[in-house]
């Protein structure tokens, strides 16, 4: 029952509005995959071309070898979990869980059994002859998820399921999720604008904007490796810093305005001397140091105290402003105004051209 | 948002009633159009009739009186209505509920019914006119025409204007009207200037709905006009009056009709256009507690005004309990069942038609206005889009035209429908329909469209989803709707006075038929059972409605 979704070339157009102008992914067999983007990006979009609720205008969508283009929803064997759940008001818990056995004439033996299997898997057995109106948030999104696998479907399609929740039961919920899919192995396409989320459940992530996909990775290579400035910027908090490509006899590396040197083994071969880039340096990667010590001037303007973390906003001797995450000391925390100097992790920093579209690191 | 051009059961529904709309409105509307233009003497092509009405100020002046009374009454309901609907959702009412039912219960009775009782009442010979004359020598005014018209429709619509504004009110977030008085806007101006301007939509809505119910309405003035004619009269007149009947006039005078509500309904959708925009409480108004003396005046008002409007109605229910003499026109000392005895020995059968008729007119328009709304709702194409507007134009044509359009179209065979009950069942889905099928619409918007694709997800048919998935949600809201269409349909007077005949007399055509031979104890029995079955209705709706909302 496992599935691998191909999409070549989709083309998603409302009139004359193109939503998604030209997308092709391959998601893999078991794999939790994962649109993430802003609002607007075309992400439901596409999960909704995937479950048959949106047309498709262009290209082919296919589960393994079947094109499933113009299969009717009801056919193509999806579980889908709704943003707003879409859970069956007038029928009780266990009966919204047994809709979709039902529909498939299993006798009746079955059915109660496969519905009492996902229940218990969900945690939800002892409120199954209730109505979903008397449910909290995170149990009507456990009888949406018991619904959605009760078919034992070859895709589980996921939209934005935990934005309706408050923030602690959206973590809880998501290690549920997790666990469920790691479990049935099931394929499974999950959309969210949340990137922590995102990070926290998926093996591979699409990001998306304006309908094209901007790179597909796992968790770890989008935050360390972002293939574009796009990506930098949306996957966690970056600075973003106008720069020079140097190079010298020991090789090439990055001048940083105040004319500090930071020398880097793993720039590409097409980065010359002398060009204009665009560098990435995550809050994490600046390193305080000295005065005395080599590394950019800056200049403390204000600092927070977060427990684990310090963060402190700083203004570089070039004039632009930079947030600096780091482990909290026991010592006294740098007053404003201090002078300071910053040092670079260089093997974490990314370098983009200077239109962000690629990326200049191996 | 599936656009594709599939071919499904849903296009056989959509044609079919695409079809019936065709034969029972278009076809005898434009049969009704032809007889206007057609002189009935050479049967040629002639505007004689337009000319004949327009020229001749007797019965331009008509309409002219329709407009007149029409306007008043809908002046005098805003003004009583909307300061009503605001006093009940901003203070505390006691026997709010009460209060609440007895405001609908107002509105629920056929409007000539009101009219015969305010007679009983206030007329030439009416028990307060007596009594005011003989304890204090006070001669009342004269309650026959305009006056009178005005007494009944507004005592008999305001509930309409109140139902509209409360609604509006219970879309106020309480934050507005805190904002308001946190600059320094209180009072009687917040209400000039905050509230109502809040509910201007719906008091336009109110309007509109005020405005056509008087204007069409016939059984007020016929009974307590006298000499003030209107013209939906004047149509009745023409087409089964006793002397000098014209359907090619009659059927002018409908054109005409039918042609000014039209122009009233598009000013009025252009105005509320303009007007409109969406809100949505987050926080309902919190009701308050109002000074001493305020509070008294309130519940004076509130109170008084239910006690004037629904005094007519206890005063029939009453006399109904009378004795009278034996023809049945004499009220005699005593009380006793004895009307209602002579009611079921010779009326048993309208009770009958009335469950009958009104019944299955009732099937009709649930089962329609479901099919229609998920038309217009779910699946908006061209077809379904004319649908949309045939489905609203019967709110611009009063009853009476579309019952002579009726018979104008199925008084031959093959479709010889006249003098049966199913040209009155037709008469009364045409009616009804527009006021169910938009509050189903409402309904199914509601309904987020992820439940159905849910449905369709987990395998289920197009078919399957819409009975086992979208009936079942809609049905709470779309069972209280029927019972409003059915109260709506047992105390409908214009079109049916019109079709009946003598085998399909309903309890309110009872009514109208007792007061015309002036068998008053009967008439008053008749429509106690009357008042009964529409209280049984509204307690039945109370029971099923959750939200205890009502709309006509």
């Amino acid at each position: 029952m496992n599935v691998e979704i191909k999409i070549s070339h989709a083309l998603k157009k409302y009139g004359d509005n193109v939503i998604i102008p030209d997308l092709t992914v391959d998601i893999r067999k078991g794999e939790f995959f994962t649109l993430l983007g802003p609002s607007g990006c075309g992400k439901t979009t596409l999960l909704r071309m995937i479950a048959g609720f949106n047309t498709i205008e262009g290209g082919d969508f296919y589960f393994n070898d079947k094109r499933i283009n113009d299969l009717d929803p009801a056919k193509r064997n999806i579980g889908m979990v709704f943003q707003n759940y879409a859970i069956f008001p007038h029928l009780t818990v266990k009966k919204n869980v047994a809709f979709g056995l039902q529909n498939r004439k299993l006798p009746k033996d079955q059915i109660e059994e496969r519905t009492e299997k996902f229940l218990s898997m969900m945690k939800i057995q002892e409120y199954k002859d209730r109505l979903p109106e008397r449910l909290s948030g995170g149990q009507q999104q456990r009888v949406a998820l018991a619904r959605a696998l009760a078919i034992e479907p070859d895709v589980l399609l996921m939209d934005e399921p935990l934005s309706n929740l408050d923030a602690k039961l959206r973590v809880e919920m998501r290690e549920v999720i997790k666990e469920i899919q790691n479990s049935l192995g099931i394929t499974t396409v999950y959309v969210t604008h949340d990137q922590e989320e995102a990070m926290a459940v998926s093996d591979r992530i699409a990001v998306m904007n304006q309908g094209v996909i901007q790179q597909i990775d796992t968790p770890k290579a989008l935050y360390q490796r972002p293939g574009n400035l796009f990506v930098a910027t949306f996957i966690g908090r970056t600075n973003v810093l106008d720069e020079e490509i140097y190079e010298d006899t020991r090789g090439k590396g990055v001048r940083f305005g105040n004319g500090f040197l930071l020398p880097m083994e793993n720039l590409m071969e097409e980065a010359r001397a002398g060009q204009k880039v665009k560098v990435s340096v995550r809050p994490e990667e600046f390193v305080i140091a000295g005065q005395e010590a080599e590394g950019v001037g800056a200049t403390v303007e204000y600092s927070t105290f977060l427990g684990l973390n310090t963060h402190y906003i700083v203004t570089l001797d070039t004039g632009e402003r930079v947030e600096i995450i780091q482990e909290s000391q026991i010592d006294d925390i740098l007053e404003k105004g201090s002078k300071i100097r910053l040092q670079v992790k260089n093997e974490k920093i990314n370098v983009f051209t200077e239109d962000g579209s690629r990326s200049l690191v191996r | 948002m599936k656009t594709k051009k599939k071919f499904d059961m849903w296009w056989g529904v959509s044609i079919a009633i695409l079809l019936l709309y065709g034969l029972f409105m278009l076809y005898p509307l434009f049969k009704m159009l032809i007889q206007s233009v057609f002189d009935n003497e050479t049967g040629e092509f002639s505007l004689r009739y337009f000319q004949q009405f327009f020229s001749d100020s007797y019965y331009f002046s008509t309409l002219f009186n329709s407009f007149k009374v029409s306007i008043c009454a809908t002046g005098l309901t805003l003004l009583l209505g909307v300061p009503l609907a605001y006093i009940y959702n901003l203070y505390e009412i006691k026997g709010r509920n009460f209060l609440q039912v007895m405001i609908i219960l107002c509105s629920m009775s056929a409007p000539f019914i009101g009219a015969y009782s305010w007679i009983l009442l206030l007329g030439r010979a009416g028990v307060i006119t007596k009594f005011v004359k003989s304890a204090f020598g006070i001669t009342m005014p004269n309650i026959y025409g305009f006056n009178g018209i005005l007494l009944v429709l507004s005592t008999k619509l305001f509930p309409l204007v109140f139902l509209y504004v409360s609604g509006a009110l219970k879309n106020v977030d309480n934050s507005l009207l805190e904002a308001s008085s946190n600059m320094g806007c209180q009072g009687i101006k917040r209400f000039f200037k905050v509230v109502i301007p809040l509910c201007m939509p719906s008091i336009m809505a109110a309007g509109l709905m005020v405005f056509m119910r008087s204007l069409a309405d016939f059984g007020t003035p016929l009974m307590i006009g006298e000499g003030y004619r209107t013209f939906p009269v004047e149509i009745y007149k023409q087409y089964v009056g006793e002397t000098g009947t014209n359907h090619n006039f009659a059927a002018a005078i409908s054109v005409v009709a039918i042609l000014i509500t039209a122009i009233i309904f598009l000013i009025q959708k252009y105005a509320s256009n303009r007007f409109s925009f969406t809100m949505n409480a987050l926080h309902p108004i919190e009701r308050k507690k109002p000074g001493k003396a305020a509070s008294v005046l309130m519940h004076l008002y509130c109170y008084g005004m239910v006690a004037v409007s629904i005094m007519p109605q206890v005063y029939l229910i009453y006399c109904s309990f009378r004795n009278t003499s034996k023809t049945g026109n004499m009220f005699k000392e005593g009380y006793s069942l004895m009307n209602y005895q002579q009611v079921f020995e010779t009326m048993g059968d309208s009770i009958y038609n009335t469950i009958r008729i009104c019944g299955g007119a009732l099937i009709v328009i649930v089962v329609m206005a479901i099919l229609i709304s998920y038309l217009v709702v779910r699946r908006r194409n061209l077809i379904n889009g004319i649908i949309d507007t045939l489905s609203m134009v019967p709110y611009i044509i009063p009853g009476s035209v579309v019952a002579i359009a009726l018979v104008m179209g199925f008084s031959r065979a093959p479709l010889a429908l006249t003098g049966t009950a199913w040209i009155m069942v037709i008469a009364m889905c045409i009616r009804r329909m527009p006021y169910t099928i938009r509050s189903s619409v409402a309904i199914l918007q509601q309904i987020p469209i992820t439940v159905e694709e849910a449905s369709a997800s987990l395998g289920a048919s197009k078919f399957k989803t819409f009975y086992k998935v979208t009936v079942p949600m809609m049905f709470n809201g779309v069972i209280s709707g029927a019972i409003m269409s059915w109260v709506t349909l047992i105390t409908e007077l214009s079109s049916s006075i019109i079709l009946y005949s003598s085998k399909t007399i309903t309890l309110n055509l009872g009514v109208y038929i007792m007061v015309s031979r002036g068998t008053d104890g009967k008439a008053c029995a008749v429509s106690t059972i009357l008042t009964l079955f529409t209280v049984l209705s509204l307690v039945l709706f109370m029971k099923v409605s959750k939200n205890k909302e009502i709309a006509l």
